[in-house]
């Protein structure tokens, strides 16, 4: 049961690096990416396969991933960012497609359909699995905070400003003399680069990925964290990610209490529920658990004020 | 003689793939935005073809009326309940909407007639050759039956009073509210025909090969790419984009290996993107 909880937790964490990357991209800058699952496999399997074939160590790899996953979502944001947002939305879903496409037919790859078993776990034999999963834990908590503040720190920087700003008004801060596309297309180089990181430490901590683990399903999972959690800030990311596991794992045990179904009806209606857990979220608490807060300037409520206000200013 | 052969099937499946393409593109031009929730509409259409032809024993044409009919009426129902909320809140939330509602119906369908392949009760026939090119009777079918339904699909823009306004909607919402247009009727009335042809085109689809729940998520990419590649937004240009698309598949076989049949039409997104992102008949991308 501790092992079981161990792995949720991890579970958990990567939901949440996930969730704070698409923070950055849907939240923050209000661009769509349907195929965040695509760039979460770039990350996986370019450090499964460096650490695996090439025997790069496992931050190198990490880090590898991270860049690899980044640079695709710059070349896709490039292509599409100028363009209205339903483009964004198609590409980036046929992104994650052609992804599985490719992983799953070039066998010199990455054993197409068959997968990448064998991927090195830092200590993973001198700890055993319980002790490895318990640091596996660790390490992925440590990341995910060092992540959060991170965002933080964007969030309340002037580029997180811009992006808030481009989401709410994309006009307004152009005529402000941002470039709007430039601020679009970091945003993704920073997001997609998450989404990399959530990927590497997952194949290492698995130490299997395989083309099918990479559904759109999982686009959904991390779609309902940030959602749940509430858009647009990094806690409810994090305490969004942790309910959203919360869920998918009750499921797997209510599912088997449905009496007369079989197994493959029971996988469906679990789907089912997510996918309807997300609708009902996204209709009825689409603000979340844990709200944005907007940070209201005192705006002077009289004329006489405002002078005064602008006397002190100067 | 083996181009030419490729030639003639990218043009059948084309024209077959424009069916759903059509309604994907109607939608976004009268509700403005990318329902993804297509793909389900598709699966749900080929199974209630399966229905109306293994189970009721139906012919092939008129359960393609009954595919058109049960994915219609279900696509007027998921818009209103599910989608219509939607479309206040922006195209971000309606998208990942009409997402998270194609996967619950495509579960739905698991739940009922579960994963595994399936495949309609049709006449077995011999392949008709025409100087060393062959065709399947089935296919020519299919073609004859996606022209037909698609030249009456023009017929009701052109002619009909209610297409005509449907068209108006299109053109400028406000203009057609002023001339007394109700919005409602003609949303609804989109999503019905729409989602109706996306069902038929699910089983034209199906007829060829065998369905399954995923039958309408494994060709949504294809879909996409011809109404993106004709210009998203306009019905003409979803047929062409349709026939560029299934000849660029069937050419790309001379190169690639099968499985790479739908990163063909990804191909074909990122080039008319990048090159002329209007599409080749295409309305406003910006």
């Amino acid at each position: 049961m501790e092992h079981y909880l161990v792995a949720m937790g991890v579970t958990a964490g990567i939901y949440a690096m996930m969730a704070l990357g698409m923070n950055v991209i849907w939240g923050m800058a209000g661009l769509i990416n349907l195929g965040l699952v695509g760039f979460f496999a770039i990350g996986a399997y370019t450090s499964g396969l460096l650490t695996l074939k090439l025997g790069w160590p496992i931050p190198l790899g990490i880090l590898a991933g991270m860049a690899a996953a980044s640079v695709s979502g710059v070349l896709v944001a490039m292509i599409t960012v100028r363009l209205r947002g339903d483009y964004l939305a198609i590409v980036t879903l046929g992104f994650a497609e052609t992804m599985r496409v490719v992983m799953s037919n070039e066998l010199w790859i990455a054993n197409g359909t068959d997968g990448l078993s064998g991927i090195p776990g830092p200590f993973r034999q001198a700890l055993g699995p319980h002790l490895f999963n318990l640091q596996f834990l660790g390490i992925v908590v440590a990341v995910t905070v060092i992540l959060f503040f991170l965002v933080e720190r964007l969030v309340h920087s002037p580029f997180g400003r811009v992006l808030r700003g481009i989401r709410d008004d994309e006009q307004i801060v152009a005529v402000a003399g941002k470039n709007v596309v430039m601020f679009k297309v970091k945003a993704f180089a920073f997001g997609t680069a998450a989404l990399g990181l959530a990927g590497a430490l997952y194949g290492h901590f698995t130490s299997f990925i395989a083309p099918d683990l990479f559904a759109p399903l999982l686009t959904l999972y991390v779609k309902l964290s940030l959602l749940a959690g509430g858009l647009g800030n990094s806690i409810g990311a994090v305490v969004g990610a942790v309910l959203v596991v919360f869920f998918l794992e009750s499921t797997r045990f209510i599912i088997p209490w449905v009496p007369g179904i079989s197994a493959v009806q029971g996988a469906a209606l679990r789907e089912l529920l997510i996918a309807i857990a997300l609708l009902v979220v996204l209709r009825f608490y689409a603000r979340g658990l844990v709200p944005e807060r907007i940070a209201q300037p005192q705006l002077p409520s009289t004329p006489a004020q405002a002078s005064l206000v602008i006397g002190k200013s100067t | 003689m083996e181009v030419l052969q490729l030639i003639v099937n990218g043009l059948m499946a084309g024209t077959i793939l424009a069916v759903p393409a059509i309604g994907l593109t109607a939608i976004f031009a009268v509700l403005r935005f990318t329902n993804f929730a297509l793909a389900s509409h598709m699966t749900i259409g080929a199974f209630a073809g399966f229905v109306a032809n293994v189970t009721f024993g139906l012919p092939a044409v008129a359960s393609l009326a009954f595919a058109f009919l049960i994915a219609g009426l279900v696509g007027v129902i998921s818009d209103e309940l599910v989608l219509k909320p939607f479309r206040r809140s922006g195209f971000i939330t309606t998208a990942i909407g009409s997402i998270a509602l194609t996967i619950a119906l495509e579960n739905l369908v698991r739940f009922i007639f579960g994963n595994q392949l399936r495949g309609y009760d049709l006449p077995i026939q011999r392949d008709w050759s025409f100087s060393g090119i062959r065709v399947s009777p089935q296919q020519v079918e299919n073609f004859v039956v996606a022209v037909i339904v698609m030249a009456m699909l023009f017929a009701f823009l052109a002619f009909t009073r209610t297409g005509k306004s449907m068209r108006a909607v299109a053109d400028n919402p406000m203009l057609a509210a002023i001339k007394g247009i109700n919005a409602n009727v003609v949303a609804r009335l989109v999503s019905f025909v729409a989602m109706g042809l996306a069902g038929l085109g699910g089983m034209l689809i199906g007829l060829d090969t065998t369905i399954d729940p995923l039958i309408g998520f494994k060709t949504i990419l294809q879909i996409f790419a011809a109404a993106v590649v004709g210009g998203l937004g306009s019905i003409p240009g979803a047929v062409v984009g349709a026939l560029v698309v299934g000849v660029g598949e069937e050419l790309s076989l001379l190169v690639l290996s099968p499985a790479y049949r739908t990163a063909v039409g990804f191909i074909a997104i990122l080039i008319v993107l990048t090159f002329r992102p209007r599409g080749i008949l295409g309305q406003r991308a910006y």
